[in-house]
This record gives C-alpha cells, sequence and structure tokens, in this order.
C-alpha cells in the first residue's frame, strides 16, 4: 500500500544535513519540458483570449506564426505531461490519511504545518493539482482538436466548434490558475526549489512536509551509505 | 463627399474617382476600438430578389473576375452547384433546391445566390481576436483586412450564416467584401452589375426596402401570399436581403436560418468567459501575493534536519 508513495529513484544519502533523493534527471527534465510549454501556451493563448494582450503574439513572429505554433506546443504539453503523469500517478493517488490532513488544511496556510498529519510522497493539495491539471490538459487536448481548424476542420461541426472553443478558454484560466498555485506553492515552502533544480531535498525539508515518506524510506533502507569520507 | 451610389445598373464615371470609404468611416473594428466617425455614411444594401434569379451564375463569374480568384475546377457530381460550397475564392455561391411545394403540388426551383450578409451585428467581427482584421464602415459593409488576419477561424465561429472560408494558401479568411473597393468609388457590386435579370439590386438600405415592397406586392398580387423580406432583426438586420417568395419558410432555401443570431456560446465565449477568466487569474495571483504578505515563508528549521538526521541515524 505504502510501497506505491516511493518512486525508484528516491534514496537517502546520509550526511549534514540528509540529503534525499526525490526526481531523478529523467523526471526533471520531463517536468521543465511541460513547464516551459506550458508557459508559452499561456503566452500564445493568452494573446488570443483577449484583445488587450495580443501584443504577446510579437513573442511568437506575429499573430499569424503565434497561431500556427500554439497547437503544436499544445501537442508537446499533452506528451510531456503524458510522461509525468505515468510517473507520478500511483503516488498521488488518494488515500484516506487524505481526509484528516484536509480537516486541517487550514494550519497548512496558516505556517502551523506542525500541528498536521503525517504526509507521504505528496500531501492532498498536491494531489488535487496532480489530477485536476491531467483533466485539465485532456480536456484541452481534446477541444484543441476540434477547433485546430488548420488539419482537422472536418472533425468538427461549427456548433461543436463554438462549445469547443469555450471550454478550451475556461480550461486554459483554470490550467493558469492551478499553475499559479502550484509555482506559489513552491516558492514559498522555502527549499522545495531544489528538488525540480538538483534532484535533491534535504532531510529536514522532507521530515517537515513528507515525514511518512521519509520514514518509510529510511524504514524500507533505500538509505545510501555516505561517500567515504576524504581523509 | 461623394454621394453614396444608388444603383448598380448605371455605369460608372469614366474619370478618377477617390476612394471615399476610409479608416475614418470604421463604426466597428474587430479586437480593438475606433473613435466615432465624423460622418455618418448613408447605408447600403444589396437586394436579392430570389423570386427573380435564373441560376446563370453570371454573379459568381462577375464575382471571381472582379476578386481576380481562381476558384479549382471541380468534378461534376450531378448537382447544379458549381463549387460544391463557398471557399476562399468563391465568395458567393448559387444554391439550388427542388421543392415539392405540399399546397400546389408545383415543384418549385429554388435559387438562392449565398454570401456574406453583411450583418448589422457582425458575429465575425465580434469573435475576432486581431486587431482590425474585420472592420465594419458607417454605411454597413463588413471586411476583412487580410495583412491583419491571423488566420485562426474564430470568425468562422462567430458567424451565424456559415460564410466565411480559410485559404490554404495565405492562411487567412475570405468572404464577400460587397465589393467594397468598388463601391468606395461610386459603384456597385460586380454581381449586381452583371446580373442580366436583376435579380441582383444595390443601393441605399432605404431604397432597397422600398423596392423589396413593390416586388413583395407583385409576388402577393401572383399568389405567393408568404413573399417577404429577409432582413432578419436577430443580427440587427442585414445589408444583403433577400426577397423570398415563400418568407414564412426560409429554410427551404438551402437552410436559409430562420432566426439568425450570434451563438449564445460565442456571446458567453467572448463576454462572460473572459470577465471570468481574468477574474479568476487575477483571484489567485492576488491570493498569493496576499498569503506572502500575512504568512511567512515556510522554512525548514534546524532541528527538522537534526530530526532527520536521527531518524537516517537509527536506521543504518
Amino acid at each position: 500500500m505504502a510501497d506505491r508513495d516511493i518512486a525508484k529513484e528516491d534514496a537517502i544519502h546520509p550526511g549534514r544535513p540528509v540529503v534525499v533523493s526525490r526526481y531523478n534527471l529523467g523526471a526533471r527534465i520531463n517536468h521543465w519540458i511541460t513547464a516551459a510549454s506550458l508557459i508559452l501556451l499561456a503566452l500564445s493563448g493568452l494573446a488570443f483570449f483577449h484583445p488587450s494582450l495580443f501584443f504577446l503574439t510579437g513573442l511568437f513572429g506575429g499573430g499569424q506564426d503565434a497561431r500556427a505554433i500554439h497547437p503544436w506546443i499544445g501537442v508537446v504539453l499533452f506528451f510531456s505531461f503524458a510522461g509525468l503523469f505515468i510517473r507520478f500517478w500511483r503516488a498521488n493517488l488518494p488515500e484516506k490519511s487524505d481526509k484528516a490532513w484536509l480537516a486541517h488544511a487550514n494550519d497548512m496556510i496558516t505556517g502551523n504545518e506542525e500541528k498536521m498529519p503525517e504526509v507521504g510522497r505528496y500531501n492532498p493539495i498536491q494531489k488535487f493539482n496532480f489530477w485536476v491539471m491531467a483533466i485539465l490538459i485532456i480536456a484541452l487536448i481534446v477541444t484543441g482538436f476540434a477547433i485546430w481548424d488548420q488539419y482537422f476542420f472536418d472533425w468538427t461541426t461549427i456548433p461543436q466548434k463554438r462549445i469547443a472553443v469555450l471550454i478550451h478558454s475556461l480550461a486554459a484560466v483554470a490550467l493558469i490558475c492551478i499553475w499559479i498555485v502550484h509555482v506559489y506553492a513552491a516558492i514559498w515552502a522555502r527549499g522545495t526549489l531544489s528538488a525540480m533544480t538538483r534532484g535533491s531535498v534535504t532531510g529536514g525539508w522532507a521530515w517537515k512536509h513528507h515525514r511518512r515518506w521519509l520514514k518509510e524510506l529510511a524504514e524500507r533502507h533505500r538509505v545510501k551509505k555516505p561517500a567515504a569520507p576524504a581523509e | 463627399m461623394e454621394p453614396s451610389p444608388h444603383t448598380a445598373t448605371s455605369n460608372p464615371p469614366v474619370a478618377a474617382t477617390a476612394a471615399n470609404l476610409s479608416e475614418r468611416d470604421l463604426v466597428r473594428r474587430s479586437a480593438s476600438s475606433v473613435p466615432p466617425p465624423a460622418r455618418q455614411l448613408e447605408p447600403v444594401a444589396k437586394l436579392i430578389d430570389v423570386s427573380k434569379c435564373i441560376g446563370c451564375k453570371a454573379c459568381q463569374s462577375a464575382c471571381i473576375e472582379w476578386n481576380d480568384t481562381n476558384p479549382a475546377i471541380e468534378t461534376n457530381v450531378g448537382v447544379y452547384e458549381n463549387p460544391h460550397d463557398l471557399t476562399p475564392d468563391m465568395f458567393t455561391l448559387m444554391r439550388f433546391t427542388e421543392w415539392d411545394n405540399p399546397q400546389t403540388g408545383n415543384l418549385e426551383w429554388l435559387i438562392r445566390k449565398d454570401g456574406c450578409m453583411h450583418c448589422e451585428d457582425p458575429g465575425c467581427l465580434k469573435a475576432c481576436p486581431a486587431p482590425g482584421a474585420i472592420v465594419q464602415y458607417s454605411n454597413g459593409i463588413v471586411d476583412f483586412v487580410h495583412e491583419n488576419c491571423i488566420g485562426c477561424g474564430y470568425c468562422i465561429k462567430g458567424c451565424p450564416f456559415n460564410i466565411p472560408r480559410i485559404s490554404k494558401v495565405d492562411h487567412t479568411a475570405y468572404k464577400c467584401t460587397l465589393c467594397s473597393d468598388r463601391v468606395s468609388v461610386g459603384q456597385g457590386p460586380a454581381c449586381a452589375k452583371a446580373c442580366p435579370t436583376h435579380a441582383i439590386s444595390f443601393g441605399t438600405k432605404e431604397d432597397m426596402k422600398t423596392l423589396a415592397n413593390s416586388r413583395i406586392e407583385d409576388l402577393k398580387s401572383r399568389g405567393y401570399e408568404n413573399a417577404g423580406l429577409y432582413d432578419p432583426p436577430g443580427v440587427g438586420g442585414t445589408h444583403v436581403m433577400y426577397v423570398l417568395h415563400h418568407n414564412d419558410q426560409p429554410e427551404i432555401y438551402s437552410n436559409l436560418p430562420r432566426d439568425p443570431r450570434i451563438s449564445p456560446v460565442v456571446n458567453a465565449w467572448k463576454g462572460m468567459a473572459k470577465y471570468l477568466g481574468f477574474a479568476a487569474m487575477g483571484l489567485a495571483a492576488a491570493a498569493g501575493v496576499l498569503h506572502s504578505a500575512f504568512v511567512s515563508p515556510n522554512r525548514v528549521s534546524s532541528e527538522d534536519e537534526e530530526k532527520a538526521e536521527d531518524l537516517v541515524k537509527e536506521k543504518t
């Protein structure tokens, strides 16, 4: 049951401080491709969303080029996120203890995390973000094909395209909101960013935010002997 | 100011004429605003009298010639429509319907010249995200400005009549311009000029309504009691109008919509979705700013690090 909380790459490296591997190089590259395509999609998509943001098409070489490239970046995002999904879906499955944690979610937001139940690899808010992102990205790719008129005009009727473009814009807005929460949380909880840059966090970070995950890792002897200290 | 043209039948002046349609005459410009125009041009309209059309397609030929388009030569599939549909190179199309009139038992050949209706409230312009790609002049003409068009196809979604077509060549949208370039120098549209039966007339909207009334009266006297003018109020009226002998059932004319209006989905997308979207994104960002103002960063303490070290020591 708890096994799903531990990814292959997760490992503890004893020392001062303890270092815990959280994301291997593949996961990090996968994550940053997703991040980059999501940002590019948001910039080009917002340009079509409201006239006041149309100037953003300048970043892509003008309106025609922005219109042409946006759906292709969407395809990249879809496959890239699919990679993340395959990596992380198990650890994001909901579990019973999530309920108790969510009952204390207020403590998390007000900075009283010590009052909260222990958390596995992901806390319920992270899990919520994960699943909502997955659903929104599926909605975006499906509706995106429906309005990708350059190649798929004949696949849908005009009334279907109208609904698709409305859903596409609303889903995109929701995804941008989720993205804001995701980025803010990663910055607010200090020590988190290194998980996606160097691939590791400190033992203290894991103890504070994902204690059950750290305990399970230690329990399962996923502790790598420290390198022989230099003489 | 040059008077607006009143007819398509008279020959144009031979002397060079300065164009009298300019940026200053815009009343709407897509994804942007325009200053109120200094003058109001007289609203113009094209009146298509379906009862007088003989389906000769002179209008299509004139349209191709004037706009210098080259519709692909297609295959005869046993129907009169040619090409098969409006295309980026065919801005107007005769649509043929064989209609069995249940009241008289007569087979009626209904021929409707399809093309942009030049709505007073244009759905294409409302949907367009590219500043200045679609414009509306104070005389009612709705025109596409190709250098501003990005080829997204939003106009297709906005249009209640399924008119705009995106070119696979230059990736911009095309449709009937109501020959704005001819109208601006005092001429009528090419199709109206070419029509041999005067089924297509062009002039001020007032004059065209008067003409339509006389035609409707005539049709009624000949037994077409439901003859009427198609100038749908759902889009604020149109600057291309039809005289229909069966105005009570416009659908029989190749699915001419009974009550065209900008789709509520398009209105929601272009209205509510924008406000909702900006509000949601703004709230999310504001929540972050407020949170960071009132709650200090969540830092890992040295005790946390020690606890982790103890835990790991225990296990090794």
